[in-house]
């Protein structure tokens, strides 16, 4: 007899096979992490039963299982290993395996070069993955698969990791979109990850599995699958069980399984892993904790007998939705705090009903909502007021201590937090998009392990050794998790390691004070993941102080704005805007799902209906659908830079057409090599504007997942031009840069310098063409004529030196030119912003970030609020070079820090920088241009861009920038 | 080139008496003896050897936690150091070491003096180590003995890695390679303390005697899985960058190849070459760099000569030769980094029979987009045979993982080396690859 064992990250499979290798048993459990335990009684229970004494094969197969047994002595076969095994002998002839694990993705080229795919640092598009976002729906996976059944549409969503997909899946669902589109498009993510997270390029085609636990149980994910590759794959019989039946067929020779239990159970003892003091070492101590908490309470009164006015404030949060009602002296009447469950409407309708039929006796005379969901809320309900976030926090922190200086919130999605300065908010830090989800992620935490989350939180409160498992980010944390099984943590140090890893990701990811007194003196600490005693006790263990829990903690969103309703109907007459008892019961909703049309962009709208004809637009990026009017393009550089790049068309020459990807450096020398090679004759043409469309059809030749979104756009360019025909395209390499005399050197960033290097390498149709990746230095304008002719003339005949020489002097003026244009331009609008009184943004970053693919449309948004935009580039020259902090070698960047530098001169200018994600080069140059500013007290904002942007957490920020700003500019009045 | 920011702290001529010089340690092997090249020179220097748990998060806590996984370490391990107690802080300096190049490596000193500034440590002098004149100290300075010295604990720890690497595996008694690596690095180490061993004409001797010494181990005669190991420059070499990979690949009962230091140096000293050949530049400095090649052709040689006289051994290539390969793959311009080095090394090692490589990378690291990952697949389709897996190292990243990933492509180095010890007569090896993995039809999304 054989036995195989696969031990994931969640379950436990196991298969014997008799003799003759028939299959005699099989198993499925979920370990909840009991993996030692769980291996010991599954082996004990098929030596009792099966084997009664004999010797049998085994071995074990698995990531969760390798250290295990390893000190166990058990034979161990990898996994990915197995499954080939046992697809060759069960299912001869395939070509490509797609196996989705708890953890793990992978994908198994057989036909041909053998070729394993596995995702690597990223849990993302995984079985764990599936489970976050079915509980972020508030269903189970199975109900996810009967709803995605029913979809109607597919949003984008993001698919390169959990906490994207999270960011992007929220606003939707706070929007108001079918819970069956989000589920289906849920799929598709995974898909998408998939294909283009693993297989890179290399096609997917022949014969082709299906195995591991959500393709095996999610018919719907199947589907997808099938409907993207454009053929069906087969999900064999057993195929949750191929990694553990290749396990058995490798097996040889026979061991005692007896002594193997022995082992194990000597195993249990040991536990070596990275481990931090405890939390609590006493239930004394924890006692005295509990008392001091205890002490930060809000006045409570009760709606029963109440009459008289009262603010309602809303807080339509990520993941829940609070209420507060409270009377004119600031007690807290009633309040609620649940799931939005996807659609916060309903919740609040509910709330409102109850209201008014169990309290007709209260006048609602002012109310304020707050959070993810303030637009729909607001529109649905007319509520008087809609507030920031961060205002909002402020306001109900300021209301427990008054000399409050530092206000963290760690909610179910979002960390934010912010210092106050003079009594306004000064500066504000959200999570990036790579941290979010911290207090859902314990949740989803807690449910896989079968525990509620304050349940699995109290459980960490005593834990001995609390697991130390880093502060990266939330999603590499279930990474961590499986190593600490592996190594013999008790579910209680894991609760108490999640715990403190929650509160280091939100110090060292998020705020990274390097002292305490950096943050703060008074500090208050809010949202609902502090109501956890574990995460509270661990951030006040790291910052070595004590601070303050108001008991509302979850409720501060929704308490201070009602507080804020107070505020501003302060004096007023009139009394709340806000939906009547009449209106409420004749209330509709309806959701709608269109395209706009009105531009290129073709955003894709949700339009909810609401009875009395109110309706409200979300997916929009511009106000176009909202207002029908043209965008005023007038007081935003970046618009003008794409017309004025727009400019640079095809003339026909008689030299035929050289093609030029539309991405990266050519931003900013499109100028130049349009000027250079229209003077020599060739027809230069551009990939374009870069789209949705162009990305995913190039994406398949991305070989490094991890590389900035700028630069995997560039695949798409290529294959544009290829697809236009073109059959010389001229790309090339460039260590340096011009040197614009700003910084030590004028380099590129590797990736600028080098990608044409990487689309060589793997695009394949390239080879079709002629493709000029040669090495050029514009920086030596002496030198490059020469060396550019001795480039041209391999590819071309009959260009002589004094065409070249000609050409050149002609593309240096024009990209000098072109640059006194946008200077120029720039200094025209920031006239006439002060003379309307506009604040001017500079939102700095690359020239690639002009591109609307990249930017999202960020520079209308700040548009759209009333500002005007100038770009880095605009102010660079006005400054001469300066010391700074970090070795200055980068053009681009150099352009930045003397931004910044003028910024500081000029009281009416923000800097915004925009940075994509992957960025290595921008984890420098954000440090250094925040000390700029920050030196001389100017605030600084930075927006991580990615493939995929939420649109959302952005506009909060640049709302709390500009409330914080206007706060700052009175003060200084 | 200069960076004289006014606040920067001076390592003084006083210092040099006074202070001791704490320096990471990149590659155990090499600088336990640069260790002492720096002894002999004048200078109280220290290697760093503390890791643990606390020099992450000391790094995580005092630098940009999205920058490389080196520099995290390399500050994180100093700060560690500077925060034991084990020393007097103000007669403490630091060194670190500047390229100049185009990737955030050059920055690490400038991240250190900002992790410094913000654990209130700002006060203690930090030293470039550099030979593009980025930055000057009056109390230290590169000279040309000193140079020449550094050069000979290069070679001395690439002929000690190659050989260690290619017997410890197979050597009949456990242990045997271990006491000969230390007995060797200790002479080595003690000589160049005493200002003796460096020239070309003592080297050889040494050398000789190093492959002689390697060469008398007894060894098993089984056959091991090979592995090559290439990467980013410090997750390459250190055991805290790379999780002891080294270790992890011995006890999975591998030999395994890190091909060496030198031609690091070589490689970026061609930069400068290369720059003049593909822009412009001066002559004089041209020669003056070729003359600097021509000095480390003469170690290579020297390596070489001392290696082929037992043909047990595998000998290492020549720069140039390692160079050419990549011709066509990838331009010589490509040089930020390890640049085009990196891919010249994973196909030197398939051609050295190395074909299971490991491609160290730190998470996110830019040049490796390009070299690395980036050129993986060119190198296939050039050679069907490699079986190389990419693996990223950075703070959150699990050994468990990482592990299991390597025990993938041992797992298929294992298969492909049983099938061709089952079929040796037709040297067909069963599992030959057909198809070319590359195709342009691209996945339809």
């Amino acid at each position: 007899m054989k036995i195989g064992l696969d031990i994931g990250s969640t379950t436990i499979k196991c298969v014997v096979l008799d003799d003759h290798d028939n299959i005699i048993h099989h198993s499925y459990k979920r370990h909840l992490s009991q993996i030692v335990e769980m291996t010991r009684q599954e082996l004990q229970s098929i030596a009792d039963t099966l084997l009664q004494g004999r010797p049998a094969g085994l071995a074990i197969t698995g990531s969760a299982g390798m250290g295990m047994a390893e000190t166990c002595d058990i034979p161990f076969i990898q996994e990915v290993y197995a499954t080939r095994v046992a697809a060759s002998r069960l299912q001869p002839g395939t070509d490509v395996i797609i196996e989705l694990g708890g953890e793990d993705a992978k994908i198994l080229f057989l036909g041909g070069s053998m070729e394993v795919r596995m995702n690597g640092s990223c849990a993302g598009g995984t079985g764990a993955f599936i489970d976050q976002m079915a509980t972020l729906l508030g269903i189970t996976p199975d109900e996810m698969n009967a709803l995605a059944a029913q979809h109607e549409k597919i949003y984008t969503i993001a698919s390169r990791c959990g906490v994207f997909a999270k960011s992007d899946i929220q606003p939707l669902l706070n929007q108001g979109a079918r819970q069956a589109d989000v589920a289906a498009s849920i799929f598709y993510a995974v898909v998408n990850q998939t294909i283009a997270g693993l297989a890179q390029g290399r096609p997917i085609k022949g014969k082709l599995l299906y195995l591991g636990g959500p393709l095996t149980f999610l018919s719907e994910l199947r589907k997808s699958f099938d409907d993207t590759l454009g053929f069906q794959g087969i999900c064999p019989d057993y195929s949750l069980y191929y990694a553990a039946l290749g396990a058995a067929y490798s097996c040889d020779g026979t061991l005692s399984v007896e002594d193997a239990i022995g082992r194990l159970e000597r195993y249990t003892q040991v536990a070596s892993y990275h481990s931090m003091g405890p939390l609590f070492t006493s239930h004394e101590e924890y006692d005295a904790f509990r008392a001091r908490h205890e002490r930060a309470k809000v006045p409570r009164g009760s709606l029963d007998g109440y009459t008289g006015e009262v603010y309602l404030g809303i807080d339509a949060g990520s993941t829940t939705i609070k209420t507060a009602v409270i009377a004119p002296d600031g007690t807290l009447l009633d309040s609620s705090y649940q799931s939005n469950a996807g659609n916060p409407v309903p919740i609040i309708r509910d709330y409102l009903t109850r209201l008014y039929d169990e309290h007709p006796d209260i006048r609602i005379k002012a109310s304020a909502v707050t959070g993810y969901g303030e637009d729909i809320i607001k529109n649905a309900f007319m509520i008087d007021y809609g507030i920031v976030e961060t205002i909002a926090h402020f306001t109900a922190a300021r209301h427990f201590k008054p000399d409050v200086d530092f206000v963290i919130d760690i909610g179910g999605q979002d960390i934010k937090c912010f210092k106050i300065k003079n009594g306004a908010v000064d500066n504000i830090f959200l999570n990036e998009a790579c941290s979010s989800g911290c207090g859902s992620f314990l949740q989803t935490f807690a449910n896989a392990l079968g525990y509620s989350i304050a349940d699995f939180a109290r459980l960490g409160l005593f834990a001995d050794r609390p697991v130390d498992l880093g502060s990266r980010c939330t999603v590499f944390m279930n990474s961590s998790v499986k190593q600490a099984q592996k190594d013999g943590a008790s579910i209680e140090n894991i609760s108490a390691g999640l715990s403190i890893s929650v509160v280091k990701n939100a110090l060292y990811k998020v705020i990274r004070p390097s002292s305490v007194e950096e943050l703060g003196r008074s500090i208050v600490v809010q949202g609902g993941t502090f109501y956890n005693d574990a995460v509270l006790r661990a951030f006040e263990q790291e910052l070595h102080t004590e601070v303050v829990r108001p008991d509302i903690s979850g409720l501060m969103g929704a308490f201070g704005a009602a507080l804020w309703a107070q505020e501003m109907a302060a004096g007023r007459e009139t009394g709340s805007s806000i939906i009547d008892r009449e209106g409420l019961e004749q209330f509709t909703h309806e959701v709608k799902v269109a395209s706009c049309g009105l531009c290129q962009n073709n955003c894709r709208l949700t339009i909810n209906l609401f009875s009395g004809g109110r309706r409200f637009i979300s997916g929009n990026r511009c106000e176009r659908p909202v207002t029908k009017r043209v965008r005023d393009d007038s007081m935003n550089i970046y618009a003008y830079k794409r017309e004025l790049l727009g400019s640079y068309q095809p003339v026909p020459g008689p030299r035929g057409k050289i093609g030029l990807p539309m991405g990266l450096n050519m931003y900013d020398l499109l100028p130049f090599w349009h000027t250079f090679f229209t003077r020599l004759g060739f027809e230069v043409v551009t990939s374009g504007a870069s789209s949705r469309k162009l990305y995913l059809a190039g994406q398949a030749t991305i070989p490094s997942d991890t590389v900035c979104f700028p630069a995997k756009l560039m695949h798409g360019h290529v294959e544009k031009l290829l697809d236009m025909g073109v059959t010389t395209i001229f790309y090339p390499c460039m260590s340096y840069n011009l040197d614009e005399g700003l910084g030590d050197n004028h380099y590129n960033c590797p990736v600028v310098a080098y990608y044409s290097e990487v689309l060589d390498a793997n695009m394949p149709r390239l080879q079709q063409v002629t493709y000029i990746k040669d090495y050029l230095g514009l920086h030596r304008e002496k030198d490059f004529p020469k060396k550019m002719h001795a480039v041209l003339e391999k590819y071309f005949d009959g260009i002589s030196l004094q065409e070249v020489k000609a050409a050149s002097r002609a593309a240096y003026d024009e990209y000098h030119a072109y640059l006194t244009r946008i200077r120029v331009r720039g200094d025209s609008i920031v006239e006439a912003a002060r003379e309307k009184g506009m604040p001017i943004v500079v939102l700095a970053g690359r020239p690639y970030h002009v591109d609307p693919e990249i930017n999202h449309g960020i520079d209308d948004l700040i548009i759209g609020f009333g500002a005007a935009v100038i770009s880095e580039d605009v102010l660079s020259h006005k400054v001469q070079k300066f010391p700074v902090g970090v070795l200055n070698q980068w053009t681009f960047h150099a352009r930045l820090y003397a931004a910044a530098k003028y910024v500081c001169t000029q009281p009416d200018m923000l800097l915004v920088q925009l940075v994509s994600f992957g960025c290595g080069v921008d984890a420098i140059t954000t440090d250094e241009v925040r000390s700029i500013l920050e030196e001389q007290d100017n605030l600084y904002t930075q927006i991580k861009i990615d493939e995929i942007t939420n649109l959302g957490a952005v506009k909060i920020r640049l709302r709390s920038l500009f409330a914080a700003s206007e706060r700052q500019v009175a003060h200084a009045k | 080139m200069q960076n004289n920011h006014p606040d920067r702290v001076i390592f003084t001529k006083e210092m040099r008496k006074t202070h001791t010089i704490l320096i990471p340690n990149m590659a155990p092997i090499h600088f336990r003896i640069i260790e002492r090249v720096f002894r002999n020179c004048g200078y109280k220097v220290e290697l760093l050897n503390n890791h643990g748990p606390s020099v992450v998060e000391e790094g995580l806590k005092y630098v940009h936690n999205d920058t490389c996984y080196p520099a995290l370490l390399v500050i994180g391990q100093m700060i560690d150091a500077l925060h034991s107690g084990k020393y007097d802080l103000h007669k403490i300096a630091l060194m670190i070491t500047q390229t100049g190049g185009g990737c955030r490596a050059s920055n690490y000193i400038h991240l250190l003096r900002k992790a410094l500034k913000k654990a209130g440590l700002g006060y203690i002098p930090v030293i470039s180590l550099n030979l593009s004149g980025l930055e000057s100290n009056p109390g230290f300075q590169i000279t040309l003995p000193m140079l020449r010295k550094a050069i000979a604990g290069v070679v001395y720890g690439d002929m000690l890695s190659l050989l260690h690497n290619q017997v410890r595996p197979y050597e009949v008694h456990q242990g045997e390679c271990e006491k000969l690596l230390e007995s060797f690095t200790d002479q080595l180490a003690n000589m160049l303390n005493a200002g003796k061993g460096y020239r070309l004409r003592e080297m050889q001797p040494i050398l000789d005697e190093i492959a002689a010494r390697y060469a008398a181990v007894p060894v098993d005669g089984k056959r091991r899985i090979k592995v090559g190991i290439v990467g980013e420059i410090y997750v390459k070499y250190a055991p805290l960058g790379n999780n002891n990979l080294e270790a992890f690949l011995a006890s999975q009962d591998c030999e395994y190849m890190v091909p060496g230091i030198m031609g690091f140096a070589f490689f970026k000293f061609d930069n400068r070459l290369e720059d003049i050949k593909l822009y412009g530049g001066s002559r004089l400095k041209y020669a003056a760099v070729k003359l600097a090649m021509d000095y480390l052709g003469k170690m290579e040689q020297a390596i070489i000569r001392a290696v082929q006289k037992y043909p047990q051994f595998v000998v290492p290539s020549t720069y140039q030769h390692t160079k050419s390969l990549v011709n066509g793959v990838i331009g010589y311009g490509s040089k930020m980094g390890e640049g085009w080095l990196l891919t010249a090394e994973m196909l030197e090692l398939v051609e050295q029979g190395y074909e299971n490589i490991v491609c160290t990378q730190p998470f996110g690291c830019l040049p490796n987009h390009i070299n690395g990952k980036g050129m993986i697949r060119k190198i296939v389709e050039r050679n069907p045979r490699a079986n190389i897996v990419p693996i990223d190292y950075d703070p959150s990243a699990t050994r468990v993982n990482q592990e299991n990933r390597i025990k993938l492509m041992l797992a298929v180095a294992k298969e492909r080396m049983r099938a061709e010890e089952a079929a040796p007569a037709t040297g067909q090896p069963a599992l030959h690859p057909v198809e070319q993995p590359a195709s342009q039809q691209a996945v339809a999304v």
